[in-house]
């Protein structure tokens, strides 16, 4: 039950499932996927859980991969903004960012696309502009390009849901 | 982060067992352990990975209508659980001011009762702390301490608890299912975290190795699902610590308050319950008149440690206020912007 | 929302050209897809990692380091220290020129503040690197930290900011306060603020010899390397700094640091690829900040309600080894009308890491002292907060009596006033609520920032096929330049933007100037435009000379650029497509180049500033205090706008800043230690999503026929200024409580008597 030095887990990682061999107990999900295996999109912006910016989902639900032992998820299905876009087709949230300007640097874009994707699926927001701020403020942004996060939020649940009904239909 | 031994029990006996060596420590999310220990205030030398223990991931109502929570249980999962909002409003709203939406998916109950301070000092490694290194002394008693305890400090420690979810909890009567290898027992939430006093490094009522494995609100706590909120005022207006915060929940018969609970967080070493302020309502009318008295009476034996003579205040005014939102009612659903002051619902007076 | 867009100058019109356009970033895709790379993201074979250890005490030496401890832990390499750091080219306890700061590079093992680097270890991981730094172990000797007014040491500047005089006199100021009817004076503090953009400060740095390659967010990138040469004793071509996303910059990326260098050292040492990105806590120390300032004001005023002087005295922070003071006073110099105006500044040296230019240097504290302290004498007048600010109007820039450039602000006040609803404020504060009891409190404060102008250049190639090669070497933290610059390239070049390449962001392009001091756009933009220009005219030049050519002979009468074409100013239907051009000529590309700066002559002649008015609403919880802005209206006018969307969204980005000033943001250091306690994103508190409901930004046309030739003034950070104030006034509106200490806190209510 004890693992010592090699300690050997299995990840889906955007829908690619890898075995992945950790020579160190301490790697967080965060530092695996930037260090260890080049998806550098999830970004570092605190490594405390206090900026958001490198939110992923993680069986499906939204969290810090900076306050995740990468060891403890074995056997997880991690999505990163990597693995949101199906090709060269943007995944709504994405969209939406771009067309309300949703950010300005782009560095904590990422987490907060990736935390949007979260809240939607979560649907605790519904329309309301006001629970969306709330349930986004877990994602700074210094740029202060909160106006267009929330727009985009909205839109891109607007989107979904219609997509989601006519896929229903 | 130093190096340690990465252990992962398949069931709670083989846990304690694993935890019984000195240098363990249990591991769930990890969003407090982590951070402690990338900052080098803990430095286990085995983590006890708990995350797959089976079994406390579970929700579970008893006949006598209590609840039990596994420790495994999310924070966002336990305050977006139908039935639990309901029942126990003011829990879920605590649950939903607390940290952020990242924070609260990955977050466990168990974790969240484990939780250790934010008190400055006992992060900076450079400071003296008695709670972190005991005997060497409290730098935030003339520090920088505007945040720190106004209730049960003591000259050794004046850290505050930082919890949300914990003050309604205390104020419920809500227990700690332990097991240790000693067996299981049944820890009061209002006796696990303990007053600093001369040992401000016993944080805890919990012996070494012990694991908590749930919890458990009881039935008589229920009685308080229509009067019942948490009110936190913090210095944005979301994803911050409470500079002072309130749990106010009361038991209303024919216009007369039957019982009262009240509970404040960020004022001391762990969530205080105020059972004078409380014995003070019970039979009363709720005036603004009582609710006054009754904060007066919650914040009686409080002085400051430092540069915070204003959470005095502003405790007894929030301590008026949660009251006073208590008696409006239970809102339907939980506020957008939970246990804010500015989570105005319809009909809400915030003019008291 | 409908976005505006402004008519620009006559000269500067094209049809069909896209700028003004709100068009999407050029860069959305990669942003959103996680494919914009920054500094950190790079990984070349072989890296090492590196951990600088940083000093806990504020003043003192550092006597012993466990290198042992840190070499003995798995994977660590290399540890450097003053014991063994190897020499720099340069001596980092002297200013490197024109403007850079001292370094604090393990030249010796004094302490001069917290969060110094007193060492850096360099490992195969992350994880060991990071331990490896932790268990130095560090043992110091300690000398007291000087952390505030009783233990700093006061002087008087030889300069404040960058080079700008500490004292600035205009009539006399005390005969002004003798002729005032009231004299209105107050106290203004401001705390130690932390740029803390996103993206930590990292470097990738691989040596070939004598030549390095350093992937760093970096706003000055031939300035920088210049820098880099010199530390490393190599020439500046020597050095490329790749840098095609910044993750915020906020003047923080523009001044070279120690730990960087540290670790451009470091791979040259072994020889081998290193990495080092600076922790949040580790950002509070070496790569700059907002200094505390003392602020005192005073305004005189006679019976209309005009001032008859005003006098702004500030003390502002610095280190104990370098100078940087926050011109805070300077703000009072270009906005309100009096016959006497003296804006003084002292220097007060603490155990700090030096401050640095942070977005709205000077003017973000200035600004937000004077907002305030007008709205105190507007109250102690009687008068409307914007009817005082009218009454004081300067229609020519005050200490130097030189026309503005262009001032569209009376337009701003209104067209602010108008959206915000501000006509029926009554004077009297704690008279509004809302309907859940709240108070209710609206203020106002005007914005203004500088029109710097830096000397860029750029080079434009017109392509064979049609489609153009735009290079300067700029950079884009998040403002858009990518962008503007195109679209600003892209209508010099008479081509649609998505015709136009943009290559930016690297060192070995033509020197783009400076992304800082809201000039950016105007002086990579000028440089972009010129360029263009030149290239058309060579290409004019080999079509007007071409018998082949429906263009031959046009030379006296010109040519037009338009949709790729060429065509005859006095004939639209003679012309022909740039590819025929190049085609015919057998050319594959004509190329422009141009090297531009601000012209002397004009600038003497002009001051030149953007300007705005912002509006705040606040909701104050009348019993607990809590705070909130409610609504936040701001109305800019900067010269022609290239791109709408991202202009406003620089000024919400403003705004926000204004609200963490007014509201949240400070550094808390032990006034024992100089440590700072809240060195972090959890305790150091800078707006979330749920601060700031309701932004909106009005973007006044101004046509500025002055500033530079393409009109375009400065928007990164003019939101700050007047927001600031805005807010603060808010809260005295809905209160009664004049706060004039930033940011306000609960307590500051609590505890006052008009607070209840």
């Amino acid at each position: 039950m004890g693992y010592h030095m090699s300690l050997s887990i299995s990840l889906t990682i955007n829908g690619l499932k890898r075995e992945i061999a950790l020579d160190d107990p301490r790697v967080t999900l965060l530092d695996l996927l930037r260090e260890r295996l080049h998806l550098t999109g999830t970004k570092k912006g605190c490594d405390r859980g206090q900026c958001g910016a490198c939110t992923v989902l993680v069986d499906g639900r939204r969290i810090n991969s900076c306050l995740a032992l990468a060891a403890s998820l074995d056997g997880a299905e991690i999505t990163t903004i990597e693995g949101l876009a199906d090709g060269e087709d943007l995944h709504p949230v994405q969209a939406a960012f771009i067309a309300h300007d949703g950010f300005q640097c782009g560095y904590c874009t990422p987490g907060q696309i990736m935390s949007a994707v979260g809240l939607i699926s979560e649907g605790n927001a519904g329309d309301d502009p006001e629970r969306i701020r709330e349930l986004m403020s877990g994602n700074i942004c210094r740029c202060g390009a909160y106006q267009g996060i929330t727009e985009a939020v909205l839109e891109a649940q607007k989107d979904l849901a219609e997509r989601n009904r006519r896929d229903a239909a | 982060m130093n190096r340690f031994d990465y252990i992962r029990p398949a069931s709670v006996p083989e846990a304690v067992e694993a935890a019984a060596v000195p240098g363990s420590t249990y591991l769930a999310a990890g969003t407090n352990l982590l951070d402690l220990m990338k900052g080098g205030t803990a430095r286990p030398e085995r983590v006890i990975d708990i995350t797959r223990l089976p079994g406390l991931d579970r929700i579970e109502w008893l006949p006598d209508g209590s609840v039990r929570v596994g420790a495994l249980v999310r924070n966002s999962d336990l305050a977006y659980d139908d039935r639990f909002a309901r029942t126990f409003p003011a829990v879920a709203e605590a649950l939903l001011s607390g940290a952020s939406a990242q924070l609260r998916n990955a977050a466990t109950i168990g974790g969240n009762l484990m939780q250790r301070t934010r008190c400055a000092y006992f992060h900076d490694l450079a400071s003296a702390c008695n709670r972190r290194a005991p005997g060497s002394g409290c730098d935030a008693r003339e520090g920088e301490n505007r945040l720190h305890a106004v209730l049960g400090w003591s000259e050794h420690c004046i850290a505050t608890h930082p919890s949300d979810f914990c003050v309604p909890l205390v104020a419920l009567d809500a227990v700690a299912e332990v097991e240790g290898t000693r067996g299981a027992r049944e820890i009061p939430v209002d006796a696990l975290h303990v007053l600093p006093g001369a040992a401000p490094e016993q944080e805890t009522a919990l012996a070494p190795g012990e694991l908590i494995v749930s919890l458990k609100i009881p039935a008589e706590a229920t009685a308080f699902a229509h009067n019942a909120r948490y009110l936190k005022l913090r210095e944005r207006t979301s994803f911050a610590f409470a500079v002072v915060s309130v749990a106010a929940a009361l038991e209303m018969e024919a216009g007369a308050i039957r019982k009262a609970r009240i509970a404040l967080g960020g004022v001391a070493a762990k969530p205080w319950r105020a059972r004078e302020a409380e014995a003070s309502l019970a039979g009363a009318e709720a005036t603004p008149e009582a609710f006054a008295k009754a904060a007066e009476i919650a914040l009686a034996e409080a002085r400051p440690s430092g540069d915070n003579a204003f959470k005095i205040e502003l405790a007894r005014r929030i301590v008026a206020r949660a009251l006073t939102l208590a008696l409006e009612g239970t809102p339907e659903a939980i506020p957008a912007l939970p246990a804010s002051p500015f989570s105005t619902t319809p009909g809400a007076n915030h003019a008291a | 929302m409908p976005l505006e867009t402004t008519s620009p100058l006559p000269q500067h019109r094209r049809h069909g050209s896209s700028a003004g356009q709100p068009l999407t970033r050029r860069d959305g895709v990669l942003k959103v897809t996680g494919r914009a790379t920054y500094a950190a993201d790079n990984h070349p074979d072989g890296i090492l990692y590196a951990v600088t250890a940083v000093s806990s005490i504020a003043r003192g030496r550092v006597t012993a380091l466990d290198v042992e401890a840190a070499k003995a832990h798995p994977g660590v390499v290399e540890v450097l220290t003053p014991a063994n750091r190897p020499p720099l080219a340069h001596d980092p306890d002297e200013k490197m020129p024109p403007f850079g700061f001292r370094v604090e590079v393990l030249q010796d093992d004094t302490v001069r503040y917290v969060n110094q680097p007193i060492a850096i270890v360099i490992a195969e991981t992350l994880e060991a690197a990071t331990e490896g730094a932790a268990l130095l172990n560090p043992v110091y000797e300690v000398e007291p930290a000087r952390t505030d007014l009783e233990s700093g040491k006061r002087f008087d500047p030889e300069g404040i900011g960058i080079g700008a005089p500490a004292r600035t006199a205009h009539g006399d100021i005390e005969a002004g306060l003798a002729a005032a009817v009231r004299v209105t004076e107050a106290d203004y503090v401001t705390p130690p603020q932390y740029h803390n953009a996103m993206e930590p400060h990292a470097v990738v740095a691989q040596w070939d010899g004598d030549r390095v390659t350093i992937d760093m967010p970096n706003q000055t990138l031939a300035l920088s390397c210049a820098s880099y040469a010199a530390y490393f004793g190599i020439p500046a071509e020597n050095v490329l700094i790749r840098s095609p996303f910044l993750g915020g910059g906020f003047g923080s990326k523009a001044i070279l640091n120690g730990p960087q260098i540290l670790a451009i050292l470091a791979a040259r040492m072994l020889n081998r690829p290193v990495k080092l990105a600076l922790t949040r806590a580790q950002m509070y120390g070496p790569v700059g900040h907002r200094g505390r300032t003392w602020q005192k004001l005073r305004l005189g005023v006679d019976e209309e309600g005009r001032l008859t002087a005003l006098h702004h005295q500030a003390l502002c922070t610095t280190s104990s080894f370098d100078e940087f003071l926050e011109p805070a006073a300077n703000a009072s110099l270009p906005l309100y009308a009096s016959p006497a105006i003296l804006a003084e500044h002292e220097g007060l040296r603490l155990d700090v890491g030096t401050p640095g230019p942070m977005r709205a240097p000077g003017l973000a504290s200035g600004s937000a002292a004077l907002e305030v302290a007008m709205d105190e004498a507007a109250e102690a007048c009687g008068m409307d907060p914007l009817d005082f600010r009218l009454a004081n109007y300067a229609e020519t820039e005050p200490v130097t009596g030189k026309p503005f450039s262009s001032k569209a602000l009376r337009e701003c006040y209104a067209e602010g006033a108008k959206r915000f609803g501000w006509s029926g404020r009554p004077l009297a504060p704690r008279t509004m609520r809302d309907e859940n009891g709240f108070l209710i409190g609206w203020g106002m404060g005007t914005a203004v920032f500088h029109c710097p102008h830096f000397p860029a250049e750029a080079r434009a190639t017109l392509r064979a096929d049609g489609t153009a090669l735009m290079e300067t070497a700029g950079a884009d933290m998040g403002q858009g330049a990518w962008t503007a610059l195109a679209q600003i390239a892209a209508e010099a070049l008479g081509l649609d933007p998505d015709q136009v390449e943009l290559h930016s962001g690297i060192s070995s392009l033509p020197d783009g100037g400076i992304a800082g001091g809201s000039g950016h756009t105007a002086s990579a933009g000028l440089a972009l435009h010129n360029a263009g220009e030149d290239a058309i005219a060579r290409l004019a030049e080999l079509a007007t000379n071409d018998p082949a050519s429906p263009l031959f002979g046009a030379g006296n009468i010109g040519v037009v650029a338009r949709s790729g074409r060429l065509h005859r100013r006095d004939d639209e239907s003679r012309g022909e497509s740039y590819a025929e051009i190049l085609a015919r000529a057998g050319r594959s590309d004509v190329v422009g180049t141009a090297k531009t700066a601000r012209d002397p002559a004009v600038a003497s002649a002009h001051a030149m500033y953007s300007h705005g008015a912002v509006f705040a609403e606040v909701k104050v919880d009348p019993d607990l205090g809590q705070i909130r802005v409610a609504r936040l209206v701001g109305a800019f006018a900067a010269g022609r706008i290239i791109n709408p969307r991202l202009v406003r969204s620089q000024y919400f980005g403003g705004m926000i800043w204004g609200a963490s000033f007014a509201l949240h943001e400070e550094a808390i250091a032990d006034r024992r230690t100089g440590r700072i306690m809240n060195a972090d994103l959890a305790e150091y508190h800078v707006p979330v999503n749920a601060d700031v409901p309701s932004l909106d930004a009005i973007l006044i046309p101004e046509d500025d026929p002055h500033v530079n030739p393409i009109g375009v003034k400065g928007v990164g950070e003019i939101g700050i200024t007047g927001t600031v104030g805005a807010i603060a006034n808010a809260v005295w509106h809905a209160t009664g409580v004049r706060v004039r200490r930033f940011p306000v806190r609960v307590e500051d209510l609590l505890i006052s008597r008009e607070f209840a």
